[in-house]
């Protein structure tokens, strides 16, 4: 395989394993903690896990889900 | 690609689709492999995205590319927030991607393998797709509205009301059927009561280690969680093993009924992070892990399907329910072709999310066809197992007999051969004590799923570990439908009740929280009460209720799709909603009026009345002929309900198309997007 196509292919691999622990921490909510985090210019701890609880509570917990 | 090879390319897909294809509805006699299904499915699917959703982006929707979407223009970092389309594309399947198109496919193998498939690539291409797509741009195009406030904007007041009143019975209903398949799934089994039972803990600890422990760090106590779970699985066969602990777990149907109850009143009630969310997260990665695992394991094994292309329960006489391939194949398999209940979330959080409308054709048709390809795998499941396998599991005693001889019997007489021993071996190898009678589709599954997996991976010598593991997976799966949902519909309710008494719509007063909490369980708790006692199984019952609750929901959204595309002037093209929607208020309605009227008793709810009205008169069979009645009272107001959204439609589509009637477009003005070309792309 030459160099420039392995090297691309590596970067598209990286972009995958990007996009896809993106999508997990999407999914789990865990990216929209460090948003939280960001706005409220607040560091992680129990307290401010809780206030972002409460914050989403009322948008995640009336989050349709099929059958 | 150039345009030559390209065509070259697309052709060849076409070749081997077509002949694909027509392996899988022509070949008689003998079995065919799963893979030809797989490479059906595969090419229908690709051929559907390229070119229809294509169509439909192009000559119908006109996605624009430089229209900002409501995620940028209205982005507050909460609700609204420009996303990755592929990010948009996992959580939209995640939350669209539910037990529905695992359990559908499965009860519907009773007519034979080629019916079910041939509804769901067909409604997956031509209607549940672009019901998704359709319905998600228009919300795009509406601030991220829902499918309730379009309605009511687009086809007037009553179009509103009535999905708002539709959408709590499909979530009741959907409750109850879902709650059944877990009880059938779990009673007199001690292995899978222990190991779903001590998911609830699980959750616990997660919530608690979630708030306390490493706040925010989600993925990794999922993977803990996890572990855990997979360590119960194999607790459990120790606890089948004991006589004392198997005494302890094992449950009646009623004691289990009860038991999801109390469980659904307490998920609702209690705070979100403690039980809810860390469910969620926990089901959300078994999920996905699962799903894929699975189609890794049907392409690895490309197993031989043992259910022929049709059976004779064609006729309508099918054990597992009654009633013909038309309509009722066309209701039992809902998700895995077109769910109403997706146009909810096409119209929720997901259209506040995508960052350019071009995206909408990748998360709204493309999710849908995952989401289809996932029935296909059920299909596979459950075609995979011996018929006379398959109708055992699947068959309730009222029709085949208590006793182990009597069902096997029953069932080779058929022509599908068993014998009482073959079926106790199986039990052996699957660590349960019996499989006769577990109606609901889910143990069937995961006997397919354990037979594939155990194939793969591990051995006949796993296959117990294998089949628990399915059960826990689907009974997490289900029972995270059945706590978010129960919350879903108490924010409902406390919405409606607020405009009577204000503090009842406050979320967080716990008078209210506890009455609209315990009022929701008991609906949904009836319906599954009903079931468990109900002698045909209560899936015969509840199954179709709740597949004409939910097609009928896809109406209403098919409606507010044709309105709004013959409003903006694309009437030409409105067959591309049109048609489905005929489609379906055929079915579903054809479906109404068999379950209520049919003279047969095993399908109308009406003649089941009357029969148990003409024997002796218990206690049991008052509360008995009253279900039947309630049942058919409840399909009729639905009928009744969409009859007059369809009715509203035609006249608003009549007074435009006749130039009568103004058609004001309720589109958020155009707003120039100042994301840059490679931006979020």
């Amino acid at each position: 395989m030459k160099p420039d196509l392995r090297e691309r292919r590596l970067k598209q691999l990286a972009s995958f394993v990007r996009i896809f622990l993106a999508t997990l921490r999407e999914i789990f909510d865990e990216a929209a903690y460090a948003r939280f985090l960001q706005r409220t210019q607040t560091t992680s701890s129990p307290q401010a896990y809780a206030a972002f609880r409460r914050e989403h509570e009322h948008r995640h917990a009336r989050r349709p889900r099929c059958c | 690609m150039t345009k030559p090879l390209s065509v070259l390319a697309w052709g060849a897909v076409a070749a081997v689709g077509t002949l694909a294809v027509s392996v899988v509805a022509v070949h008689r006699g003998e079995p065919i492999n799963a893979l030809w299904l797989v490479v059906a499915a595969t090419c229908c699917y690709a051929l559907g995205y390229r070119f229809y959703s294509r169509f439909i982006a192009v000559k119908i929707l006109v996605l624009d590319p430089l229209r900002a979407t409501p995620a940028e223009r209205l982005e507050n970092g909460r609700d609204f927030l420009v996303t990755n389309k592929w990010v948009v594309f996992g959580h939209h399947f995640a939350a669209i991607a539910g037990p529905g198109p695992l359990v559908g496919p499965v009860l519907a193998a009773q007519f034979g393998y080629l019916p079910g498939t041939l509804w769901i690539l067909a409604g997956a291409v031509f209607a549940g797709c672009v019901q998704d797509f359709v319905i998600l741009l228009f919300s795009v195009r509406r601030d991220g509205k829902s499918l309730t406030e379009m309605a009511k904007e687009e086809t007037g007041r009553v179009g509103g009301m009535v999905a708002y009143a539709a959408v709590i019975a499909i979530i009741t209903i959907l409750l109850a059927v879902v709650a059944l398949i877990v009880v059938n799934a779990l009673k007199s089994s001690p292995w899978g009561a222990f190991t779903v039972g001590i998911t609830i803990p699980i959750a616990l600890l997660m919530g608690i280690y979630l708030r306390r422990i490493r706040p925010g760090k989600v993925l990794e106590v999922s993977v803990l969680g996890f572990i855990l779970v997979l360590l119960a699985i194999w607790g459990g066969q120790w606890v089948s093993q004991n006589p004392t602990l198997a005494g302890i777990f094992t449950l009646s149907a009623t004691t289990l009924a009860i038991l999801i109850i109390i469980y659904g009143f307490a998920a609702s009630a209690l705070p979100v992070w403690l039980l809810l969310a860390p469910r969620d997260y926990l089901s959300t990665f078994v999920k996905l892990g699962t799903i894929a695992l699975l189609s890794v394991g049907i392409v690895v094994l490309h197993p031989t399907l043992h259910m022929p292309a049709f059976t004779r329960f064609v006729d309508g006489t099918g054990p597992v329910f009654a009633g013909k391939i038309f309509p009722f194949a066309f209701i039992t398999i809902a998700c895995g072709a077109i769910s109403g209940f997706h146009a909810l979330i096409s119209s929720g959080t997901t259209p506040k999310l995508i960052a350019r409308e071009t995206e909408t054709r990748l998360v709204g048709y493309g999710a849908m066809m995952c989401e289809s390809a996932v029935a296909i795998m059920a299909v596979i499941a459950a075609c995979v197992l011996q018929p006379g396998i398959y109708f055992a599991i699947n068959s309730p005693a009222s029709i085949v007999g208590a006793a182990p001889e009597a069902a096997a019997n029953t069932i080779s007489s058929w022509g599908f051969p068993i014998t009482a021993a073959e079926m106790q071996a199986l039990a052996q190898a699957v660590g349960e004590q019996t499989l006769y009678n577990r109606t609901g589709g889910a143990p069937a599954f995961a006997v397919g799923m354990a037979h594939i997996f155990s194939s793969t991976l591990g051995g006949q010598e796993v296959m117990a570990l294998w089949y628990h593991f399915a059960i826990m997976f689907e009974a997490l799966f289900i029972l995270s439908i059945l706590d978010a949902g129960t919350r879903v519909a108490r924010f409902m309710l406390q919405d409606a009740f607020g405009h009577v008494y204000k503090p009842l719509g406050r979320t967080s007063w716990y008078p209210s929280i506890l009455a609209t909490s315990g009022l929701i369980v008991a609906a949904w708790g009836y319906f599954l009460w009903q079931g468990v006692k109900d002698p045909l199984g209560g899936i015969n019952s509840l199954w179709p209720l709740f597949g004409i609750a939910n097609q009928l929901l896809a109406t209403v959204a098919l409606c507010v799709a044709t309105t709004i595309i013959i409003k903006v002037h694309r009437a030409k093209y409105s067959l591309v909603t049109l048609l489905p929607l005929a489609w379906l208020v055929t079915v579903t309605y054809t479906a109404s009026w068999h379950k209520v009227l049919d003279p047969n008793p095993r399908i109308g709810f009406l003649a089941q009345a009357r029969v148990l009205g003409a024997g002796p008169a218990t206690s049991a069979t008052r509360q008995l002929i009253f279900n039947n009645r309630l049942d058919a009272a409840v399909t009729a107001i639905l009928v009744i309900m969409v009859s007059l959204v369809v009715i509203e439609s035609v006249r608003v589509w009549a007074g435009i198309l006749s130039g009568k009637k103004m058609s004001p477009v309720r589109e958020s003005p155009f707003v120039m997007t100042r994301l840059t070309a490679g931006e979020n792309a």
